[in-house]
C-alpha cells in the first residue's frame, strides 16, 4: 500500500523577522531578513514522511520560486523526503500560478495525495491547496489536524494524523473548523492542508543533512510547462498598520478596576 | 454593472452571525459598483432561512438539497459556480470562517478568478475596486488589485458591521445538480464543542489564557462568566490540548477585535498578538514583567492571574 506523496515547501520569511515596507510602499525591506521554510509546509512534509513510515512509498517535494528556494528543498530531503522538484521562476507569484504550476507537476508525477500548508505566512492567502484540488478535479480537506494533542503519546511516535484506509483507496482527515472536528474521508488521490495542530516537524539530523545534498533534485522553467504566469492577484501598495499606543502598568487589582471602570468605561 | 455574490453560511439550520458581516460587505461593494446584490444559501432544509436574509436587501438563491446538508467544498463549490454565472457575478465573497476560507479558492479556481483572503476594507468603486487585506501575520496592510473577469474575496467578518435588515429582497429557488453519488468525499463526524458563552468574533468582551494559566483555566472561566465574556486561548494552551482549538486566539486561529481583551498569562508572541492587537482595550495580567505583551497592552499589571482575576471578580460583583 506504498503512497506517493508529493509536498510544498515554500520559502518564506522566518516569521521571527521584524517586517517592514519599504517607504515606496512597492515592497517589504528585505536587508537583514532570514528565510526558512513556511512552517505549515514543514508540518505537510512531517506528515508525509510520517505516511512513507508506515506505508512504504516515496516523498515528492516541490518548490516553486527562484534558485535559492532549493535551500528549502534541501531542508525537506534532509527531513528524509526523496526527491525534490524546483519550478523556477523569479517573477511574482499568486495562488493561481502557484496551483496551476502545481497542477502541472501533479500531471507528471501522479501522486496518491499532495500535501500542502494551508497557508504561507507571507501572504496568508490559504488558497493554493484547494486552488490545486479543483484544478485537479479531486477533493480536498482543508486545516488538517488531529485529535490527539502534540503532548500525546500517539505523537512522540510519531504517528500519522492522516489515517489510509485499510484498501489503501482513502483517507481519513481530521479537519480544525469552527465549533469543533470534524472528519472527512476522501477517494485518493487528494490534497490535504495542513493546519498547526497535525504534528510536530522533526529536526534535520546530520547523517540527514548529509544524504540530502546527494538526493536529485529536477528543476524545471516555469516557461516550459504552458502556463500562464501572470498573476491575477497584484499588489498595488503596502502600508504598515497604524501602531497600537503604549500603555501604562498598574500596580494592583484596585487601578486596574479604577481604569477600566472609570477612565475608560469598559466595565 | 458589477453584480455582488455572497454565499451565506448556515449551520445545523441557524445562519451564522458571520453572514450578516458578510452581507454588510456585499451591501457596500453593491454600492461601490452599482450592481445588485445576491446571497447564496446552500443547506438542506434551509428554505426558511430565505425570506429573512432578503430583508437585507438581497435577491436570494435558495439551493435546498440532501447532498449539501454537510459544508462539503466539493459539493458546494459547483453550486456556488452555477449561481455566481447565472446571477453575472461580477463579484463573489463570503465571510472568512472555517467555511468560507475552505469553501471559496475552489469556487474561484472553477471560476478561473484571483482571490483575496481576509478583505478588512475596499477601495476605489466601479470596475478599479480593489482589496485591502492583512499579510505577513497582519504587519503589512496590502491593496491588492483582483485581474480577472469575476473577483473572488472572504471578509474578517470583524471589519465589517452587521448588516440590518431593513430593506427588501426576493427567494429564489436553485435546482442542485450535483451527484452525491460522484463525490470523492465523505461526512464522517462532526464534534461539535458547544458552549453558552458568545462567539469570540462576536464578543464584546473577551477572557483569554496562555501557558501562564498551566491548564487550569477556572480563573479565566469565572472571570468571562462575571463579564459575560467569551473565552480565548492561546496556541500553546490548544497545543497542550487544555482547551479546544475552536478557542485558539491568533494570526491562524480567530482575529478578534472586541472593546476589552484580557490577556492572562499571555506572553505575546507575534502570532497571537495578530489575532488580537484590533482590541480596543488589551489588559494583559503576567508575572513575568519583561512579556512582550506589556508592549501593546493599555493597561499592564505584573502578577500572578490566579490571585488578579478573582480579585479583579469581587470588583465586579462584591460577595
Amino acid at each position: 500500500m506504498a503512497l506517493k506523496v508529493l509536498v510544498t515547501a515554500k520559502r518564506v520569511e522566518d516569521p521571527e523577522s521584524k517586517i517592514k515596507v519599504r517607504p515606496d510602499g512597492g515592497g517589504i525591506v528585505t536587508d537583514g531578513v532570514n528565510y526558512k521554510m513556511n512552517p505549515f509546509d514543514e508540518i505537510a512534509v512531517e506528515e508525509a514522511l510520517r505516511l512513507k513510515e508506515k506505508h512504504g512509498g516515496e516523498v515528492v517535494v516541490a518548490s516553486i520560486g527562484g534558485d535559492r528556494s532549493v535551500t528549502e528543498i534541501r531542508a525537506a530531503l534532509a527531513m528524509g523526503a526523496d526527491r525534490g522538484v524546483l519550478v523556477k521562476h523569479d517573477g511574482p507569484l499568486d495562488p493561481v500560478v502557484v496551483s496551476a504550476l502545481l497542477a502541472k507537476v501533479c500531471e507528471a508525477e501522479k501522486p496518491d495525495l499532495v500535501i500542502l500548508g494551508k497557508q504561507s505566512i507571507d501572504d496568508d492567502q490559504n488558497q493554493a491547496g484547494q486552488y490545486l484540488a479543483a484544478r485537479l478535479g479531486r477533493p480536498q480537506a482543508t486545516f488538517a489536524s488531529k485529535k490527539e494533542s502534540l503532548e500525546s503519546e500517539a505523537e512522540a511516535k510519531k504517528e500519522p494524523g492522516l489515517r489510509l484506509g485499510a484498501d489503501g483507496k482513502t483517507i481519513q482527515v481530521v479537519r480544525e473548523i469552527d465549533g469543533g472536528i470534524e472528519t472527512l474521508e476522501l477517494r485518493l488521490p487528494a490534497v490535504v492542508t495542513t493546519d498547526l495542530r497535525l504534528n510536530k516537524p522533526r529536526f534535520a539530523s546530520l547523517p540527514g543533512i548529509m544524504k540530502a545534498k546527494k538526493k536529485p533534485v529536477q528543476e524545471i522553467a516555469a516557461t516550459s510547462l504552458g502556463v500562464d504566469l501572470t498573476p491575477k492577484v497584484v499588489l498595488k501598495k503596502l502600508a504598515e498598520p497604524p501602531a497600537r499606543k503604549g500603555g501604562v502598568r498598574v500596580a494592583d487589582v484596585e487601578e486596574l478596576w479604577k481604569k477600566l471602570h472609570d477612565e475608560a468605561k469598559a466595565l | 454593472m458589477s453584480n455582488v455574490l455572497i454565499v451565506a453560511e448556515q449551520h445545523q439550520g441557524a445562519l451564522r452571525k458571520a453572514t450578516l458581516h458578510a452581507v454588510a460587505a456585499g451591501r457596500e461593494l453593491a454600492q461601490r459598483t452599482g450592481g445588485k446584490l445576491h446571497v447564496a444559501l446552500l443547506g438542506a432544509g434551509v428554505k426558511g432561512l430565505a425570506a429573512g436574509l432578503t430583508r437585507h436587501g438581497a435577491e436570494v438563491h435558495v439551493a435546498d438539497a440532501a447532498v449539501l446538508e454537510k459544508p462539503v467544498a466539493e459539493a458546494h463549490a459547483p453550486v456556488v459556480v452555477a449561481i455566481a454565472k447565472a446571477t453575472r457575478a461580477t463579484f463573489v465573497g463570503a465571510a472568512a470562517t472555517a467555511y468560507g476560507k475552505d469553501l471559496l479558492p475552489r469556487a474561484a479556481a472553477l471560476l478561473d478568478a484571483g482571490m483575496a483572503t481576509e478583505v478588512l476594507s475596499f477601495g476605489g468603486d466601479g470596475a478599479q475596486v480593489t482589496f485591502r487585506r492583512p499579510m505577513w501575520a497582519g504587519n503589512v496592510l496590502a491593496e491588492v488589485e483582483i485581474a480577472s473577469a469575476v473577483k473572488v474575496f472572504t471578509v474578517r467578518p470583524t471589519e465589517f458591521a452587521a448588516s440590518a435588515p431593513d430593506a427588501a429582497g426576493s427567494v429564489v429557488d436553485e435546482p442542485v445538480s450535483v451527484d452525491a453519488g460522484g463525490l470523492q468525499t465523505r461526512h464522517v463526524s462532526f464534534e461539535e464543542v458547544k458552549s453558552a458563552r458568545p462567539e469570540l468574533t462576536e464578543a464584546r468582551v473577551i477572557v483569554s489564557g496562555g501557558r501562564g494559566t498551566k491548564g487550569d483555566f477556572k480563573p479565566i472561566e469565572a472571570l468571562a462568566d462575571l463579564l459575560g465574556a467569551a473565552v480565548g486561548a492561546t496556541r500553546a494552551a490548544v497545543d497542550a490540548g487544555w482547551v479546544p482549538n475552536d478557542m485558539q486566539v491568533g494570526q491562524t486561529g480567530k482575529v478578534v477585535a472586541p472593546e476589552l481583551y484580557i490577556a492572562a498569562g499571555i506572553s505575546g508572541a507575534i502570532q497571537h498578538l495578530a489575532g488580537m492587537k484590533g482590541s480596543k482595550i488589551i489588559v494583559a495580567v503576567n508575572k513575568d514583567e519583561e512579556a512582550p505583551v506589556f508592549q501593546i497592552a493599555d493597561y499592564g499589571l505584573v502578577g500572578d492571574l490566579f490571585k488578579v482575576l478573582p480579585e479583579l471578580g469581587q470588583k465586579l460583583a462584591p460577595k
